[in-house]
């Protein structure tokens, strides 16, 4: 067997020299110090969106959109095909969690300071994954074509149409119509399956690539040791086998929680039906959302609406320009800006998800 | 003489491409605006008998294409408005007990003349008029 691998390795390394991989595995070494837990972060999403490519294409085999049948085929798909509840708790659960670990990871990179030069390009592809994976929530979560769904999808693209000029536009090219109709469904499938993916997987190709050429970030403690004192393992096999352990784990929790707290599918959505009680978004959205409640109508001069929208805007765009922000560290400041400016944005996001879901 | 023959070409290939280009993005983006299909064009719209509608009770009638909600306040009495919040495009609720239009979204009230008491609605919603043609009601857009 190793004969056979070891002919096939050095079949493809006499014409295609396979020096770079060979020198990246053996070379590659991540640095052991306390906060080392972390760098399994991205790790773990990116495991999180391979069950999401995967059980995404299952689901492709008996989704049908449409506004008579998307809602009836995911019904056929959890009550009728063998195993189909599994595959799509598994999705819905997998999409969840894989927000959940992005926005880890995305903190504990801030923290760290890892987004520093040289890798401030790692950290802007990073951000844009961010967002295209919040993109793909939002337009997943109304292929079921239930309720919830239907108004939250009303809600969150008529939120676009309050920009100036170019809002209205905006919100009928998403919409496909003026409405929330089929025409939108058939649109938000699109994008979910087609052109998310490919966009995305550009922008992580490109993180990925990001990472493999510069090798792990080491925090500032751990740079200014002693040579002898700094402690290393081998990416290969030593760490990789341990990312592999995580992916295990989180499987098993990922697996846990589809067979424990199955998604509900609830009712077909009624376009001439009330907005339901106790209509939220996805959770990744309800900080947003809850903001957006706290604003008046009117706000100066402004609606309270577009108010809210420019703003998290600005601060998106801020957030994903940090590594080009530049603030001078006082000695005597015993706490660095940015890092407050990281607190108080995790305070926020923390709070006002709470107070979504209690209010 | 040979650079100006060079910066020409250049040039006519520089338009040429960028003609070229927006032959092709245009069609693309042209493509992704969905057409406009026809409104069905609804004026006044009949939502059934009198007597079969109860009190204090309310129900959402097809205008259209737009929801509009009709409520029955009174004996008689009923007042009809958009259905659509005014704030993020939901779709409103009577609410029974404080005599209300509610919206589940944002929690946005309306009072019955559909103006807009507390919560994030910018606007009042917009008024439909109700009348009663031999115990049946007719519902007609204003204006």
């Amino acid at each position: 067997m190793k004969k056979i691998s070891n002919k096939l390795i050095n079949w493809i390394d006499e014409r295609y020299d396979l020096t770079p991989v060979r020198n990246l595995l053996q070379h590659k070494k991540v640095p052991m110090h306390r906060h080392s837990v972390w760098y399994y972060m991205g790790g773990v999403t990116l495991f999180l969106f391979m069950v999401q490519l995967f059980t995404g294409i299952l689901l492709l085999l008996y989704y049908r959109p449409g506004e008579d049948s998307a809602f009836e085929s995911v019904r056929f798909i959890v009550t009728e095909v063998k195993f189909g509840w599994l595959i799509r708790n598994v999705h819905s659960w997998s999409a969840n969690l894989l927000v959940f670990f992005a926005f880890i990871h995305m903190f504990s990179v801030f923290f760290s300071k890892a987004y520093e030069k040289p890798r401030e390009l790692t950290w802007v592809t990073g951000f844009i994954i961010l967002v295209f994976t919040l993109a793909f929530g939002f337009s997943g979560y109304l292929l079921p074509w239930n309720e919830l769904a239907f108004f939250a999808t009303k809600v969150g693209t008529d939120i676009v149409g309050v920009l100036p000029l170019v809002g209205e536009p905006l919100k009928v090219l998403l919409r496909g119509g003026e409405d929330v109709t089929g025409a939108t469904l058939s649109r938000f499938f699109g994008i979910h399956v087609a052109i998310l993916p490919a966009i995305f997987s550009f922008f992580l190709a490109l993180h990925l690539i990001f990472i493999q050429r510069q090798g792990m970030h080491e925090p500032e403690k751990f740079k200014n040791l002693p040579e002898e004192k700094k402690k290393y393992i081998p990416f290969f096999p030593d760490f990789a086998l341990k990312d592999l352990l995580l992916w295990v784990v989180v499987f098993n929790i990922l697996i846990f929680l589809a067979l424990y707290f199955p998604w509900e599918l609830g009712n077909k959505a009624d376009a001439f039906a009330p907005a339901p009680k106790g209509i939220r978004p996805e959770w990744y959205f309800m900080f947003m959302f809850q903001s957006l409640k706290f604003l008046p109508p009117h706000l100066w001069f402004i609606e309270g609406e577009l108010f809210g929208v420019i703003a998290f805007g600005l601060i998106g765009l801020v957030w994903m320009l940090i590594p080009y922000i530049k603030i001078k560290n006082r000695q005597n400041w015993k706490y660095q800006p940015l890092t407050i400016l990281g607190v108080v944005a995790v305070v926020f996001i923390f709070i006002m998800t709470i107070l979504g879901y209690i209010l | 003489m040979k650079l100006d023959r060079r910066k020409f070409l250049n040039m006519l290939l520089g338009i040429g491409g960028i003609g070229g280009i927006v032959s092709i993005i245009y069609p693309i983006v042209s493509f992704l605006n969905p057409p406009k299909s026809a409104e069905p064009k609804v004026n006044s719209l009949k939502a059934g008998l009198n007597s079969d509608f109860p009190e204090n009770t309310s129900k959402i009638l097809k205008f259209g294409r737009k929801p509009v909600i009709l409520i029955k306040t009174g004996k008689d009495q009923y007042k009809a408005l958009s259905a659509s919040c005014t704030h993020l495009d939901c779709i409103v609720q009577y609410k029974q007990d404080t005599k209300q239009i509610w919206c589940a979204c944002h929690n946005g009230l309306y009072d019955l003349n559909g103006r807009n008491v507390s919560g994030p609605p910018p606007k009042p919603l917009e008024e439909y008029d109700v009348k009663l043609i031999k115990e049946e009601i007719v519902v007609t857009k204003l204006g």
